[in-house]
């Protein structure tokens, strides 16, 4: 265990070091490591292509079925390239994903949805009840969402259980308070969508950017790196190993 | 009778040359660690880090060992990581120790997991030298209602005794979830804004007063509403900043219900390396990462 004397003596010799030497040795270790991302964004590359041109006999048929739910996390400045959104929606449909919930924390492709909805020829936009519907083979639902979806629909959630608490009066016995109610109110606000079961980050870094908290209990999120480079094989082995997933639930 | 004499005094000697060995190692690797803790030092260090907890039943199963030893290993873990941790600098670290969900499990787990709860409480209590040494505030966070009274007085008391310290702090969440948090802060919020608008009648002369009264206790327009910060005032962790990095071991990259309104911009990393194998090196890639997406995340933060 480390003992507070042990600390002390050391730290007394090494604040000799000039800092300019620290640095530099800092410098270096990202040096090297940013290296090493370089020369893994190779074996990346090398492996989407094996992916994607079928050499890798695994990723062929895909339980896509059990990806019931998909949510994509982008960088809001990322977003602004509709194009490579489109692209990226158009690889889900080929793979046969049902339902999409895009977001951004901007709302930048929240504001492009007509747009992208027209570009798509077989998406729809998400209504609630979309869930248990039953969809052809090409159509995928597709739900925008952003900041105003996560904190904010929260308290908005949060004061419709007040305004409740308020009509209800005192010495009432009606439990307003659960999880249950706080689903309900968030669905009467407008931001009731499922939760997913697999989250694809697109930006620099793993962080999922102030997705909705209360879809996020047990969502598995991944992270696929910047959308300028975005890949199919990457794409299809996220999918792939999402369905070897097997949760506890806590138990 | 002098062979066993020399036998034993060689012994002696050999186990006392070992020990000092032993001791020269553990100085040395103690130098070399802080040498490392001072170069990433240049970077941004973070201030709160947390930790899901994950894979001490598995590290058991490994082993052939029952389940009550992988949770013990975990315990072992988790002390040598704080110590890293408050080496390094970091202010804040928050352990996933028990989740609501977790009351699911088989009850005899439960019930050792709620045995070595109240057992590792009592220890740090009674040496408290230890948390007192490192001056590590204890607060549990989560519905302690749920807890069975003598752990949670254990750690009520836990509590009350660090509350002075102010180095470091440890959050420890028991009986715990984000949404169960939420509904809670939320909960707290209502009966806020329904104490405002009471005092606020009460200065108007509202109550038991007749109807004439100009503006009507009825009219609902002027109420006051809840607010994100009112959330986050009621929220169990508001005794904490957000956390800088979210650490979840074994493999798995789900949240599990854990710090999902706290985690927006925090630096998500899964090591493949379960509980009680996670160490020094793991830290020391997660800090190396939060240090390569920080100037991306303080944009964020500062956009929101």
């Amino acid at each position: 265990m480390v003992t507070t004397d042990s600390i002390r003596r050391s730290s007394a010799r090494i604040a000799q070091m000039p800092s300019f030497a620290l640095s530099v040795l800092w410098f270096l270790i990202h040096l090297v490591i940013s290296i090493f991302f370089i020369v893994l964004g190779i074996a990346d590359a090398v492996e989407n292509y094996l992916i994607s041109s079928g050499f890798l006999k695994r990723y062929d048929a895909i339980n896509v079925g059990k990806l019931r739910y998909l949510a994509i996390v982008v960088d809001s400045e990322d977003a602004m390239q509709i194009n490579k959104a489109l692209k990226l929606l158009q690889w889900l449909t080929d793979i046969g994903v049902k339902h999409v919930c895009l977001y951004d924390s901007e709302g930048v492709l929240k504001k492009s949805k007509e747009i992208i909805l027209e570009r798509l020829s077989c998406a729809k936009l998400y209504e609630e009840g979309d869930e248990k519907s039953v969809l052809d083979s090409k159509t995928m639902i597709i739900e925008f969402t952003s900041q105003s979806d996560g904190k904010e629909a929260l308290v908005r959630a949060a004061n419709l259980l007040l305004k409740r608490l308020r009509s209800l009066g005192e010495n009432q016995e009606e439990k307003i308070f659960t999880e249950a109610q706080m689903t309900e109110a968030l669905k009467a606000v407008g931001s009731g969508g499922p939760e997913p079961d697999l989250l694809l980050v697109y930006g620099p870094a793993r962080c999922h950017l102030g997705f909705p908290a209360w879809r996020l209990r047990y969502t598995e999120i991944v992270h696929m790196g910047p959308l300028d480079s975005m890949k199919y094989g990457s794409l299809l082995k996220s999918i792939y190993n999402f369905t070897l997933v097997r949760q506890n639930y806590g138990k | 009778m002098g062979r066993f004499l020399v036998n034993f005094f060689c012994k002696e000697t050999m186990e006392k040359e070992a020990r000092i060995t032993e001791g020269y190692w553990h100085r040395f690797s103690s130098f070399l660690r802080n040498c490392m803790f001072n170069v990433l030092s240049v970077g941004p260090v973070p201030n709160h880090i947390a930790f899901i907890m994950d894979g001490n039943r598995r590290y058991a199963k490994k082993r052939n060992l029952p389940v009550g030893n992988g949770h013990k290993a975990g315990f072992s873990s988790l002390l040598w990581i704080l110590g890293y941790c408050y080496e390094l600098g970091v202010k804040y670290v928050t352990i996933y120790a028990f989740s609501i969900d977790n009351f699911k499990r088989r009850p005899s787990e439960v019930q050792t997991l709620m045995d070595l709860m109240l057992e590792k409480i009592e220890e740090m209590l009674k040496e408290e030298s230890i948390v007192n040494k490192y001056g590590i505030r204890l607060c549990f966070i989560g519905n302690l209602k749920l807890l069975s009274d003598h752990v949670r007085e254990a750690a009520e008391r836990a509590m009350k005794v660090t509350a002075k310290n102010d180095r470091a702090v440890l959050l420890i969440c028991v009986a715990y979830t984000s949404t169960d948090e939420i509904v809670h802060a939320v909960e707290e919020s209502c009966e806020d804004k329904l104490d405002q608008s009471r005092a606020v009648g009460k200065i108007n002369g509202w109550g038991n007063h007749s109807d004439n009264d100009q503006t009507s206790p009825k009219d609902h327009k002027h109420d006051p509403v809840i607010k994100v910060v009112d959330l986050e005032n009621r929220m169990y962790m508001a005794v904490a900043p957000d956390p800088d990095i979210l650490v979840r071991s074994s493999g798995e990259t789900r949240l599990s219900n854990f710090l999902l309104w706290q985690s927006s911009y925090s630096q998500l990393y899964c090591p493949a390396a379960l509980w009680p194998d996670l160490g020094l090196w793991h830290l020391v890639w997660a800090v190396l990462s939060y240090q390569r997406s920080y100037p991306y995340l303080q944009k964020k933060r500062k956009q929101q």
